[in-house]
């Protein structure tokens, strides 16, 4: 971020410096793009497409976390949204393709012959996938507005999150007609006309997914070099200095936690296709709190570092819940409470955090420094 | 431009019961360089709370010809009313010129927000060389020293564009040369700024103080030059010349280690 300040010409190291972020940039890309769809078997790719879901949440929470300092621990609602509404198409899709007019769990559980009202708009592709971006952050806008205006601030918003990703999970379990209950929208077939059995339309999925981490990536990272991010910063290191200056902090959060609710559900969005469902099960409390552990892991104020983050825990699970199960959920806790306890910038800041124990200047960790 | 006028009158604030401000009338002419000083619980420190709208208040607080009563902070900062804290609050991971460019920066549109800085704006270079900060523009504000940190404070409001000034205690915990560079400072910025200090310092406000109101239990005791001031038996009797103390100091203003780092 020091590097933004000057306009003359440039020493050999701060030549380095500015071509660091774009080639770091073109390396994960071909990483992403060309080396892992060759290197990887079909299973492993959509498995690597599942975990790239989980680290567009992650660009958002770094953002809102990260920079913004919002504990948002109910990023599941967002991604839920996004996921049903998506989801939802997908299965009028299926549906229509059959000659039929109801979903399949529709026919078996509903009460009558006729779709649901609200059902009805996400028949239209374009109107579904609006939503699946619109809806969460209308939704957060609505809710960030009260809570931020009203100064709820620190464990009690992350509370009020939670709460609200156990009430939309409950809430879905109860209606069984309309929503699938605990099972979710399951068993979906074609994305858009292509069949999601064939192997090549999995792969285009996962090209899809990669794609938009790279775009929201580099969106994200315009962001937290903009004044916007400096701004966003100052809030949260002192609220109220902010206010004193002339800006309504809450406006400043409200960006954040809005953009961060959409970058959950397009991620939530994306998952359908590469998964196969959605679910209340993937969207509560646990797969909440599970959204932050990566980013907390890797760095929440590094967005290189929440990424990577959200990728290696999304993996370990996969890994160790096969051969642990009884032991992740505990695992999980401990990596959260040993990140946010001991390691606040992650294992993005461990490089400078050793370095500072070397040079014997205490152990403050700075959360801005390294941006990508 | 030589800042702009506040009025107070009868400005009242009450927590559960206790009068902490009770009917505090106040001119501040454009231009002025005032001093508040008072003993410790006099109130000086909620009356700006009050007419920052950090706390809410009775009476009636005129800025301009605006009433501010009622305002919330941020509105109230943006009609060119800033203020600092008795603990320097400034962004510590940000560096100074970052600091500066977001307080220069509140009437900023979208578009603007979402870019990159290029370059400096001219308030800040400006602000950099009044407050003596610009070598040091690129550090970032966490390792200043403290009466830097209260200077970058100030080049905050500076760049804020603010027409008045209400600093708390600018000067607690400075070292001597530190404390004379903050006077020549606050003398430099009044010429075009009204600018209002809560001091203790008795020195410092001999030194600086262009006029003066001392507080007492939530009143205004008295008020004028700093000798008319001084020459009033009743700010003897309450403040200065208790015991007959020449010159009483309740804060350790005369500690002449600077505080380097808080936690």
């Amino acid at each position: 971020m020091t590097t933004t300040t000057t306009t003359s010409p440039a020493p050999p190291v701060a030549l380095l410096e500015r071509f660091r972020v774009p080639a770091g940039f073109a390396l994960g890309a071909v990483l992403l793009l060309g080396v892992a769809p060759l290197a990887l078997s079909d299973f492993r790719l959509s498995l690597l497409a599942k975990y790239l879901c989980y680290a567009i949440v992650a660009v958002g929470v770094s953002l809102a976390w990260g920079r913004g300092g919002l504990m948002v621990l109910g990023q599941g609602v967002f991604f839920g949204l996004g996921g049903y509404a998506m989801a939802m198409h997908l299965k009028l899709a299926d549906a229509a393709a059959t000659g039929q007019t109801l979903p399949d769990f529709m026919q078996l559980y509903g009460t009558g012959d006729t779709l649901p009202w609200w059902w009805e708009p996400f028949a239209n592709p374009a109107f579904a996938l609006a939503m699946t971006v619109l809806l969460p952050m209308a939704v957060a806008a609505l809710l960030g507005f009260f809570v931020f205006q009203r100064r709820v601030k620190g464990a009690y918003f992350a509370i009020l999150s939670q709460a609200l990703a156990a009430a939309l999970a409950i809430w879905l379990v109860g209606q069984q007609a309309t929503t699938g209950g605990t099972n979710g929208l399951t068993d979906i077939q074609g994305f858009f006309g292509y069949s999601l059995d064939d192997p090549v339309n999995q792969r285009m999925v996962y090209f899809i997914i990669a794609a938009v981490l790279l775009l929201l990536m580099a969106a994200a990272r315009q962001l937290f070099v903009s004044r916007y991010g400096e701004l966003l910063i100052a809030v949260r290191d002192s609220e109220e200095r902010v206010r004193f200056l002339g800006y309504n902090p809450a406006n400043v959060k409200l960006v954040a936690y809005v953009i961060a609710a959409g970058m959950a559900g397009l991620a939530g969005a994306l998952f359908v296709p590469a998964v196969g469902i959605i679910s209340p099960a993937l969207i509560g409390i646990v797969p909440s709190i599970g959204f932050v552990i990566g980013a907390a892991v890797g760095g929440r104020a590094s967005l290189v570092g929440a990424v990577l983050g959200a990728i290696a825990v999304a993996w370990a699970q996969s890994t160790l819940s096969d051969a642990f199960p009884a032991a992740w959920t505990y695992l999980q806790g401990l990596l959260f409470v040993v990140a946010v306890g001991f390691l606040p910038g992650g294992l993005a800041s461990l490089g400078i955090v050793l370095r500072k124990r070397r040079a014997g200047t205490g152990t403050g960790t700075r959360t801005t420094g390294e941006t990508a | 431009m030589s800042g702009e006028g506040l009025t107070v009158r009868d400005l009242r604030v009450t927590f559960d019961g206790f009068k902490a401000v009770d009917g505090v009338d106040l001119d501040i002419r454009p231009g002025d360089l005032r001093f508040l000083i008072g003993p410790n619980g006099a109130g000086k420190t909620t009356l700006v709370d009050a007419v920052t709208g950090l706390v809410k208040s009775a009476g009636s607080v005129r800025f301009g010809g605006e009433e501010l009563i009622g305002k919330p902070v941020h509105r109230i900062a943006r009609m060119g009313i800033g203020r600092t804290f008795q603990t320097a609050t400034v962004f510590e991971e940000l560096t100074v010129l970052q600091n500066l460019d977001i307080a220069a920066g509140a009437g900023r549109g979208v578009w603007t927000m979402l870019r990159r800085r290029k370059g400096i704006p001219e308030a800040v270079t400006k602000a950099l060389e009044t407050t003596g900060l610009t070598e040091l523009h690129d550090r970032p504000a966490g390792v200043l020293a403290h009466g830097q940190k209260q200077w970058l404070e100030i080049g905050m409001l500076l760049v804020q564009d603010v027409k008045l000034l209400l600093l708390d205690e600018p000067v607690a915990g400075m070292s001597h040369d530190e404390r004379e560079a903050t006077g020549a400072l606050l003398q430099r910025v009044s010429e075009d700024h009204t600018v209002v200090v809560i001091e203790h310092d008795m020195d410092f406000m001999r030194s600086f103080a262009r006029s003066v109101s001392v507080l007492h239990a939530g009143k205004v005791l008295s008020e004028g030059s700093v000798a008319e001031v001084q020459a009033d038996p009743r700010v003897q009797e309450v403040y200065l010349g208790r015991a007959s103390e020449p010159e009483p100091a309740p804060e350790p203003a005369a500690a002449s280690v600077p505080v380097a780092e808080e936690a």
